[in-house]
């Protein structure tokens, strides 16, 4: 049942032919329908006038007899009539195609009136409603009905003609009924409802045949373009579609070729820009190294022997010094944001215990130089998780520097906790915190809160980490209020590429 | 730590940048080491023969004859101590060049201090050990810097020397990479594993009957490397 929906509701080859056969069966449904009716109708009508005329005579005939007959005695039925009856019935009237009945003499009431019929079967034959019209008028009535006529085990339809007759001499009355049988009509009309309901599912079938050919040759193109335009969206970007005929498919056809092609055109032409560009940075970065190497072994032996210069000369070795370190930093990290932009960043997984990661940080003298007190929380079981080590180490290390080089604040907090989709990592400073907009252009190049207290880095560091933890499949958000600090929050999923909810929320997060 | 240095030791710088090659013989001297620069890969060759260095100081990206040639002809025809200088860490020019026979890499831009450190651990010789050590059918002799096993010499370069040295001198510890790193390639900061494991292979091959299954220095998954003493190993096979 499942998969006849699923059939339904993924060919629309299915639904086209299942509609065509359910529209045309009722179609040829409704008119056999009509067709029988009339036909039933016209056959009755025939069979009944014939009957009629028929009787019509009969009567006359029996009622001569009983005219011209005289009666003398009054008996239980009519001599006359029972012997026409017999002669009639009897073995000599061959091919008789009717029953006769005769009821009377009728008395005034409806008590047991004497009964004699052709065949024993057709005595109760007549139906009550002719019955009590031939009594109480003077006219013909025919009625239709079922009836077991002779030799018959089941019931035929019948049409039952009657009328009263009247002996003059002994003033009785009589009810004479004739029954013909209709079964013959009746076998002609089973016949062909038989012939047409054999027609009208042959009809059908050759209908929804056709319909399945003629979808076919609808979709088969579109199934064609659907299996092309896949395999191009899959990156298959030589695909096209064979275009034959001048058609609306055929057309179709070459406009997805045209619209495959300038895609195609376009993506290598991005790619070959991106290749380039990556190529390029990467070859600044590389050539830049040896003449920075040879630049810092220099700018060491100077400051190494600054004690021997006057104070203005040591001091310009110390800021050379301390210059090379950031440009070192600068270029170390535009190489990385290259390497992410080109999307040539790639994972090295092993397993991480984010607890160890945050206590071996927190004690990283680089932090604590500025004097700050970093307390760990919920870092005494080990938080582990299928990550690349090198970058979740870099993560923690640049939230950690942000959190002392720029916040102010002397005290910063680092929460872990995990949950069974994801790790969290949270760091909180007690300092400035940020407003509005400034917890979102956190993460941009080179954006630093206040350019005043841009002391040493590189202002590429949360950017980074924000690409390290995307690369994970993870997120790095920041939450700040003015004056009471900021938080940021680092989640890796276990499960790598599944967004998830992080494992801590922000007490700053409204 | 002591070095047993008569002379003073000498370096060969191969470079193309003339100003670095001379910042680095200026840097070298300052630590009391005798440098020569050769500027182009084709002439590698001839300056080795001529200088004898004790250490090379090589550049993978060279003019000429290219970084890896060099280092493996240099390795062919000697075990001094090979050094590589690279722009570029994460490349696998780096494996590469680990795999022709150097034993250590430095990524540009460095401190002087730590290409020093680096020179320095494979400049000094192993002191800590003065007896031979049985280990085995391996017997290594610091003394005479050689190491042979069931009598026959096996040809070690110092730094595989080092590292069985290092691993053989205790071998109920199992030894980290990170504490391998140190202890052989002075190391005083975590750096690339990628060193030690293509380094142990390298002095797999020349110890162990089958590379592939080693039974001298064992790979302790997920922590590092023993060294198994054979009796003991066979004991534990009995038990």
């Amino acid at each position: 049942m499942r998969r006849l929906a699923r059939l339904w509701r993924r060919s629309l080859q299915t639904r086209v032919v299942t509609s065509t056969a359910v529209l045309s069966a009722l179609a040829i449904g409704l008119t056999g329908w009509a067709l029988l009716r009339d036909v039933a109708s016209s056959l009755a009508d025939n069979r009944r006038a014939v009957a009629v005329a028929e009787a019509r005579s009969g009567f006359e005939l029996a009622q001569n007899r009983l005219d011209s007959s005289v009666e003398t005695e009054a008996g239980p039925q009519s001599v006359v009539l029972s012997q026409m009856i017999d002669s009639l019935t009897g073995d000599g009237a061959a091919g008789r195609t009717y029953e006769l009945v005769l009821q009377g003499p009728l008395a005034g009431d409806d008590s047991a009136v004497p009964v004699r019929s052709s065949s024993a079967s057709s005595a109760d034959a007549v139906p009550a409603g002719i019955s009590q019209s031939v009594r109480s008028g003077n006219g013909l009535y025919w009625q239709y009905a079922d009836a077991a006529l002779e030799n018959a085990e089941e019931t035929v339809p019948v049409v039952v003609v009657g009328r009263q007759l009247r002996a003059p001499g002994s003033g009785d009355s009589y009810a004479m009924y004739y029954l013909y049988s209709m079964q013959e009509q009746q076998e002609t009309l089973a016949l062909m409802r038989n012939a047409l309901l054999l027609g009208g599912m042959a009809m059908v079938m050759m209908v929804g045949g056709v319909a399945w050919l003629v979808s076919r040759q609808v979709l088969d193109p579109v199934r064609m373009a659907r299996r092309v335009a896949e395999r191009f969206a899959s990156g298959n970007l030589d695909q096209r579609m064979p275009v034959s005929g001048e058609d609306d498919i055929a057309r179709l056809s070459t406009s997805f070729n045209q619209m495959a092609a300038s895609l195609q055109r376009q993506i290598s032409r991005l790619e070959n820009l991106s290749r380039l560009q990556q190529r390029f940075v990467s070859d600044v970065s590389h050539e830049l190294r040896t003449p920075l190497t040879t630049v810092r072994m220099a700018g060491e032996v100077l400051f190494a022997a600054r004690d021997r210069f006057d104070p203005q000369t040591a001091r310009s070795a110390e800021l050379l010094q301390g210059e090379l370190d950031r440009f070192e930093a600068l270029l170390s990290d535009l190489l990385d944001l290259s390497r992410f932009d080109a999307g040539a960043a790639r994972l090295e997984l092993s397993d991480v215990d984010l607890a160890a990661v945050a206590r071996e940080c927190a004690e990283d003298p680089v932090i604590l130089r500025n004097g700050i007190v970093v307390r760990v929380h919920g870092a005494e079981t080990p938080v582990v998780v299928q990550a690349d080590p090198r970058r979740i180490d870099r993560i923690v290390r640049n939230l950690l520097a942000n959190a002392g080089k720029y916040s102010g604040s002397d005290r910063v907090d680092v929460t872990v906790a995990q949950t069974d989709d994801a790790v969290s990592l949270s760091v909180r400073d007690f300092g400035v915190g940020l407003a509005g907009d400034e917890n979102l252009r956190i993460f941009d190049r080179f954006w630093r809160a206040d350019p005043a207290r841009a002391q040493g880095g590189t202002g590429l560091g949360l950017p980074i980490s924000r690409e390290d933890a995307a690369l994970h499949g993870g997120t790095l958000s920041a939450w700040g209020r003015p004056g009471q600090g900021t938080e940021l929050i680092l989640t890796i999923p276990r499960t790598l590429g599944e967004p998830v909810e992080p494992a801590l929320t922000s007490e700053l997060a409204r | 730590m002591s070095y047993r240095r008569t002379k003073r030791d000498r370096v060969l710088v191969v470079d193309d940048d003339g100003s670095l090659a001379e910042m680095l013989s200026i840097v070298l001297a300052g630590e009391g080491l005798t440098a020569e620069v050769c500027r182009s890969g084709d002439r590698v060759m001839d300056a080795f023969a001529s200088f004898k260095p004790d250490l090379v100081l090589l550049d993978l990206m060279l003019p000429g004859l290219d970084g890896m040639t060099v280092c493996r002809r240099i390795r062919d025809r000697s075990a001094v101590p090979i050094i590589m200088l690279t722009a570029k860490a994460d490349t696998p020019d780096v494996v590469a060049g680990l795999e022709a026979g150097a034993d250590d890499y430095v990524t540009k831009p460095f401190k002087n201090s730590e290409l020093v450190a680096r020179i320095r651990a494979r400049l000094r010789r192993t002191d800590a050990i003065s007896e031979p050590i049985e280990f085995g059918d391996i017997v290594l002799d610091p003394a005479a810097h050689t190491v042979t096993r069931g009598g026959q010499p096996l040809e070690l370069t110092p730094l595989e020397f080092d590292l069985l040295a290092c691993l053989i001198s205790d071998p109920s510890q199992v030894f980290t990479r990170e504490i391998l790193l140190e202890r052989v390639w002075g190391y005083h900061h975590p750096g690339d594993t990628k060193l030690v494991n293509v380094h142990m292979t390298r002095l797999r091959s020349k110890i162990e009957d089958e590379a592939d299954n080693p039974q001298i220095i064992r790979t302790v998954r997920g922590v590092g490397y023993q060294a198994i003493d054979p009796a003991s190993a066979s004991e534990s096979d009995l038990g």
